[in-house]
């Protein structure tokens, strides 16, 4: 039986490090809701956030909300707890989700076994509270 | 056959080096899981064989360069080396896969005058001391741009690699059988290498399709060993080369590559070095007598050979599994030596060693008539083609 069919609330491997770059992000995903920064020159999304465009080297952005709908990209499954953090977590399916806008996202699917997952299903972000600061993006099939 | 996918008619002649340089050392220490010394120990004791295999006085060496992961700083090195003056040395700064990065830059300091002897090398003591699979070396804590990707399990560098061969999976084909046989003609070269730590330990096909996964799509036979050792070659001008000790390696071409605007999720960096390098070298793919490539997961193997051209994307599992990477027959013998999964792990330095074996005949598993010899450290961070002496 997989482990991770279990956990209906998760429970990140590591907490991520906030950096003032990035905040805006992270005060969106308290809010419920999924922005992602977009270039307020060419309008392009880019994810993870930089300082700049790469397409016109741009600095000034917006946070664009998303949908947060979209389908499995690729997926692994960890089996072996490679690193201290996975501990008793395995086996653990880790995915990238592209969203409909474009932008990809590396995440976890909940309520699935990671035997379950395949390249090409249909998802939605669903918002989880970790702390004060931290609510992070996992996502679950759509029926 | 061998696609002609690039053509000789697209190379730039502008990018061939007009003064030569040479590999004319190499040396390495044994390979083991409890090397029972320290990483400078074995990094000098795999220097001083390079040397003496040169026929060069430790005192003359002028330059020296290693990987930015490796323990043993220049200055230690340098100082237990007795070396009169240091005018060249460095660091590149990725991971295991800069070693034919390190000899394109150790050749532009040589042609350029800035140094005249350079050691690149490589100690670590990888099983008994900080094992790289657990994170230790690249460490994760969730800074940076880590905060996006290592609170869902995206950990360490296989991880990475795990997911973009999920989807190149999913876009050619390829098969978890297809990886298998990359392992098992490694481990068939590794069992005629006395040196490789799987030396006496055969591989089937249902060893490795029964092995468990470890981050799935990777099962345990693809991935590299952790082993503890050490590795050193020794560059100078291909000039000097011709009143050394052993025949010269020439460095046909070298190129490095860290980053392409235009990579698509699924491209290796070998599709934007291989243009250059096939420029360099004036060569096509099908005139490469035998190939070492960068194996830290068997599918990378069929991902370089696809992205540097030797096949079209898509056929490089039917390539392998048709006998054409080995020694027994093959078109292309690839990871002759055993590679980093069935020789030892030395983080791109057994293909550097293997390349030059291959140049000079010495090979356990020896390619006949080699004229070019293929080296890749890191499916395309950099790479080379050296060849024999061929240049009066
Ligand atoms: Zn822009």
């Amino acid at each position: 039986m997989d482990k991770q069919k279990d956990i209906m609330i998760p429970e990140p491997l590591l907490m991520p490090v906030i950096e003032v770059e990035h905040s805006f992000f992270w005060e969106s995903l308290s809010k419920n809701e999924l922005r992602i920064q977009k270039c307020s020159n060419c309008a392009i999304l880019r994810y993870p956030p930089n300082p700049m465009c790469s397409q016109c080297q741009f600095f000034e952005h917006s946070w664009e909300l998303m949908s947060g709908n979209g389908e499995i990209f690729s997926y692994v499954v960890t089996h072996q707890p490679t690193h201290s953090a996975f501990r008793d977590r395995t086996p653990l399916a880790t995915v990238i989700v592209e969203l409909d806008e474009g932008p990809r996202l590396v995440s976890n699917i909940l309520n699935i076994s990671p035997s379950e997952i395949k390249i090409g299903m249909k998802v939605r972000v669903v918002f989880q509270k970790m702390d004060d600061e931290i609510t992070l993006p996992f996502f679950e099939l759509i029926d | 056959m061998l696609l002609a996918l690039f053509n000789i008619n697209d190379y730039d002649a502008s990018m061939v080096d007009k003064s030569k340089v040479a590999i004319v050392g190499i040396g390495e220490t044994e390979y083991s899981r409890e090397s029972g010394r320290s990483e400078l120990v074995l990094t000098l004791e795999a220097i001083m064989a390079a040397l003496e295999d040169a026929g060069i006085n430790p005192h003359e060496v002028d330059g020296l360069m290693r990987w930015s992961v490796d323990t043993s700083s220049e200055a230690i090195v340098a100082e237990n080396l007795g070396v009169k003056s240091l005018n060249w040395f460095g660091d590149i700064n990725q991971a295991g896969n800069v070693g034919a990065a390190l000899v394109a830059s150790a050749c532009a300091a040589i042609r350029s005058n800035l140094a005249e002897t350079i050691v690149i090398y490589r100690g670590v003591n990888g099983r008994s001391g900080r094992r790289y699979g657990s994170g230790a070396v690249t460490g994760r804590r969730g800074q940076g741009l880590g905060a996006f990707s290592e609170p869902f399990g995206l950990l360490t560098p296989q991880h990475g690699l795990a997911m973009m061969t999920q989807r190149r999976m999913y876009e050619t084909g390829i098969t978890s059988r297809h990886f298998g046989m990359v392992s098992v003609t490694e481990r068939f070269h590794a069992n005629r290498n006395p040196r490789a730590t799987f030396f006496d330990r055969p591989l089937t096909i249902e060893d490795h399709q029964n092995s468990r996964f470890v981050v799935e799509p990777f099962r345990l036979f693809d991935c590299c060993l952790e082993t503890d050792g050490g590795g050193a070659i020794v560059l100078t001008s291909l000039e000097r080369a011709k009143s050394l000790r052993k025949p010269p390696a020439v460095v046909r071409a070298a190129a490095q590559h860290a980053y392409a605007s235009t990579r698509d999720y699924t491209d290796t960096a070998a599709k934007f070095i291989a243009p250059r390098l096939w420029s360099q070298a004036q060569i096509t793919p099908s005139e490469v007598s035998v190939a070492q490539i960068y194996d830290h997961f068997s599918p990378f193997v069929i991902f370089a050979l696809e992205d540097y051209g030797f096949v079209a994307r898509g056929e490089g599992g039917d390539f392998v599994e048709s006998g054409q990477m080995s020694w027994d027959g093959g078109i292309l013998p690839v990871n002759t030596s055993g590679g980093h999964l069935s020789e030892a792990y030395m983080q791109g330095m057994n293909q550097l060693l293997e390349g030059v074996r291959q140049v000079r005949g010495t090979s356990t598993s020896q390619v006949q008539d080699v004229n070019f010899s293929f080296v890749d450290t890191g499916i395309g961070t950099g790479a080379l083609i050296l060849e024999p002496d061929i240049y009066g």
